[in-house]
């Protein structure tokens, strides 16, 4: 989809592209926008600071006099725009202060307004929820009968099977098969074979849970946003992990996850906490990172480019990163084993890199994900928080990591030679893996209520 | 699985330090072919005294950049600790040490007061060293009752114009100059070797043995040259042992402590550092204090080579340091560089500086020259990482 709205530019792929029957070579987004194929990616790109209006025409304004830009023409035109796509607020209202669904209709009134013929949506509904969804899904019918193609990247299937008139199905970066969706045999079943390539079954390793007693408990945690100080982000969550028990915080996108996890894990979301984390019955601090880490907790981000890894610097250094304190005595650090540790956790998980000294950002998202992982298994945590572990990674990989991650929850296989003081366990996160029914075995009640964040605010 | 690698691997798995490396030599043959006297041991030595006070500055700036930030106030902060010397041993007559000790305290302080603004109240370290620099010329002048202060005389003079030589005698050529330099030589070797055994005990690759054993040849050649030329001269300057000590030092506390460490991981992914239990306020602070202190140092080598205080010491110190990192690899958005890439870059300028004043070529004419140098060493650092892909 990068290739076809031009952000990969002709010349870094093979192949044609066909539009309207004739090749087409973008070498730019302006260059496709101007033939009306306009992408919107499943990050939105706005500008929070600025109005509905001024991000509606970033790019294309609309110029009256002199070059100047005419303000009023351009909250005209806007208004006009978001009533089309049934979007009802004022233009001067900062993009900001709506909710993600409101901004995904932004992005479409922008597309709009650059007169689109050919509309790609990357996982436009990932982050809303049902109402929202629904009114998307409607929206983009009436276009559709309007006249304008839409390509929607999706993995829910429930909604592909309601929407689309044909579905390509697209593995490991390469096309299935194109099913015509008004054809009988073009099951939810059949798009999930093809895009799996296998059984259902097999998606995650099997696992017998060795369940023993309370590990974490996390009661009446609030937190408010980090900016907005009036705002709470997360209202009265608690939640109880065993040992050797994974359990799955499931949620959409921008309910608070994230948020709940990064609160607890040394505060680094959000303020205004308050809630009490207890470790096997005592209550623990955990407001900074390094106490948490002291605490036996661990958090493996779900962003590892932003949040986890030092991408400019090699494996070693990167799996030693959080647990430097046991290789190091008065401030000096021992290289020789800080080495034999980085490649002892390079074989246990498998991770496919020439060296341990080749730099962490030229792996693969899943052999990242593994440095990321080696770097929390080091510190030898009693839990370890995975946030969307399988995130943007291909399939053997996910099944890897999964492995891992539950093989690690089994009491008896700790990666450490110390005995284990206590069995361990694993609060996974995966919430939305991209499968209908996703998340890890839930063995005990999810966080009673995390608030929505932004789609009702 | 031990494997060894062969020349080419080795220069391009390395290919900045290299590059750097390779720059400086050829700069230093185009000036000992256009300029005879260049080579000679009584230039060599003026090269170090010279340019002394630039390195010890660029040795506490790589740190600073590594870890993400710049300092611009380091020109005046030298300016205000060499003062402070003169003030406390010229003025106030109290003996050399004091005004040394004085003159490091104020750089320390110094530090203290701009990492507090950059680490715990979040300020740009752009902004807060803009205002340093600002704030310590003013308090150079306050200090200095706008005049200069000469002259410290004695062993305050020793520190950057004094030599070690005679001590185990020698006629022509200084036998302890050639002592020291032999022992530095052996102790480079043994470390190595022992470093490779090391390595190879870990399993890692290494160089193959004749490039091994050719490297230290190759260094030991050239130190124990640039010693001889020092031993024909005045022996061994005081100023090198000093930056020897510092480079040796800090060399090590970049690469094998912990909050060297830390200081890459925080220049490389803030974030991600701070997530990893990284105390990123406290190194950033710290990073701030070793500057100042670094700059402590460069104040009394540079007040004890002018052999007294001026108000306008020390201006645009601060840009030949930031230089001297660039060209020597440091990334303008940190997590990379290295004290030696830093040396090397600022022994590029000063062999440009001495070499075109040798030349007679006019000040401006330098400058010109030291500007594209640096744009090119960095141009050529751009163009390597996007063909390397990353």
């Amino acid at each position: 989809m990068k290739v076809l709205s031009g952000v990969y530019p002709h010349g870094t792929y093979e192949g044609d592209i066909l539009l309207d029957g004739d090749p087409v070579r973008f070498s730019s987004i302006n260059d496709s926008e101007e033939k009306g194929v306009v992408i919107i990616h499943q990050e939105l790109a706005l500008v929070p600071h600025l109005s509905i209006a001024e991000n509606m025409y970033l790019g294309n304004e609309r110029r009256g006099r002199g070059g100047l830009i005419d303000w009023h023409r351009t909250n005209r035109d806007a208004t006009e725009l978001m009533h089309r796509v049934g979007l009802h607020e004022l233009p001067v209202t900062k993009i900001g202060h709506v909710g993600v669904g409101k901004q995904q209709l932004v992005e479409i009134a922008k597309a709009l307004s650059k007169d689109v013929r050919l509309l790609i949506l990357d996982e436009p509904t990932a982050a809303l929820n049902d109402n929202d969804s629904e009114h998307l899904l409607g929206l983009l019918r009436q276009l559709r009968d309007q006249g304008v193609t839409c390509i929607m990247i999706s993995h829910k299937l429930g909604e592909i099977a309601d929407i689309a008139d044909r579905t390509t199905i697209i593995r490991d970066g390469r096309t299935i098969e194109t099913l015509d969706m008004s054809e009988p045999g073009a099951t939810q079943d059949r798009i999930i074979r093809g895009m799996v390539g296998r059984d259902m079954e097999h998606r995650y390793p099997e696992r017998e849970p060795h369940v023993g007693e309370e590990m974490l408990r996390v009661e009446s945690w609030r937190v408010h946003h980090p900016t907005q100080a009036d705002r709470v982000v997360i209202e009265d969550a608690s939640f109880s992990v065993r040992a050797g028990e994974v359990v799955g915080i499931a949620g959409l996108m921008g309910a608070g996850r994230t948020e709940l996890m990064m609160s607890i894990f040394g505060r680094s979301y959000g303020r205004g906490i308050s809630g009490r984390v207890l470790k096997q019955g005592q209550e623990v601090d955990v407001s900074t990172v390094s106490r948490a880490i002291g605490h036996g907790i661990a958090y493996a981000t779900e962003d590892r480019k932003a949040y986890g890894l030092n991408l400019i610097d090699d494996v070693r250094h990167n799996t030693s990163a959080a647990g430097l304190d046991k290789l190091s005595r008065l401030g000096w650090v021992n290289g020789l084993e800080e080495l034999k540790v980085a490649q002892d956790y390079r074989r246990d998980l498998n991770t496919r890199t020439p060296s341990v000294l080749n730099s962490v950002g030229k792996l693969s998202g899943g052999n990242q994900q593994k440095v990321v992982l080696a770097k929390w298994l080091f510190t030898d945590p009693d839990v370890l928080i995975l946030d969307e572990p399988t995130r943007g990674i291909d399939v053997g990989a996910k099944y890897e990591i999964s492995t891992i991650s539950t093989g690690w929850s089994r009491p008896a296989r700790r990666s450490s030679s110390s005995p284990p003081s206590c069995p361990s366990c694993s609060a996974s996160a995966t919430a939305s893996t991209p499968w209908p029914s996703a998340g890890s075995p839930v063995s005990c009640p999810s966080p009673r209520r995390p608030r929505n964040a932004s789609c009702h605010s | 699985m031990t494997g060894t690698l062969n020349l080419r691997e080795l220069l391009t798995s390395n290919i900045r330090q290299s590059g750097i490396l390779l720059a400086l030599v050829v700069i230093v043959a185009f000036f000992s072919v256009l300029q005879p006297t260049f080579l000679t041991p009584g230039n060599l030595t003026n090269i170090v005294l010279q340019y002394s006070y630039i390195l010890i500055l660029a040795i506490g700036m790589i740190i600073v950049i590594i870890g993400g930030h710049i300092d611009l106030s380091v020109g005046s902060l030298v300016a205000l600790t060499g003062a402070t010397a003169a003030v406390v041993s010229i003025r106030q007559g109290m003996p050399w040490w004091v005004g040394v000790l004085a003159a490091l305290a104020v750089g320390v302080l110094a530090g203290c007061w701009q990492g507090f603004w950059v680490a715990y109240i979040g300020i740009p370290a752009f902004i807060v060293t803009l205002a340093g620099m600002l704030i310590f010329r003013g308090l150079t002048f306050q200090v200095l009752d706008n005049v200069s202060r000469s002259p410290f005389g004695g062993t305050y003079y020793q520190i950057a114009n004094g030599f070690q030589n005679g001590i185990l005698g020698g006629y022509v050529v200084d036998v302890f100059t050639l002592v020291i330099f032999a022992i530095a030589v052996l102790g480079y070797a043994v470390n190595a070797w022992r470093q490779r055994r090391a390595a190879v005990s870990y399993e890692q690759e290494v160089g193959a043995l004749p490039l091994f054993v050719l490297k230290i040849v190759a260094v030991g050649a050239v130190v124990m040259w640039f010693g001889y030329q020092l031993a024909q001269s005045r022996g061994l300057p005081n100023v090198l042992i000093l930056l020897a000590v510092l480079i040796l030092v800090y060399g090590m506390v970049t690469q094998k402590t912990v909050f060297g460490r830390n200081v890459y991981a925080i220049g490389g992914n803030l974030t991600a550092a701070r997530l990893s239990g990284v105390k990123v306020k406290k190194v950033n602070f710290l990073i701030f204090v070793n500057m100042g202190l670094l700059s402590g140092i460069a104040g009394v080598v540079f007040s004890s080579r002018m052999n007294g205080a001026q108000p306008g010491a020390g201006n645009m110190f601060e840009l030949d340091a930031i230089a001297a990192c660039f060209i020597g690899g440091a990334a303008v958005t940190g997590g990379v560089g290295r004290v030696t890439g830093a040396m090397i870059g600022g022994l590029i300028m000063a062999v440009m500086s001495n070499g075109m004043q040798l030349m007679g070529a006019e000040q401006s004419t330098q400058q010109l020259v030291k500007g594209l140098v640096l744009l090119l060493a960095v141009a050529f650092d751009v163009y390597n990482k996007r063909r390397a892909g990353n």
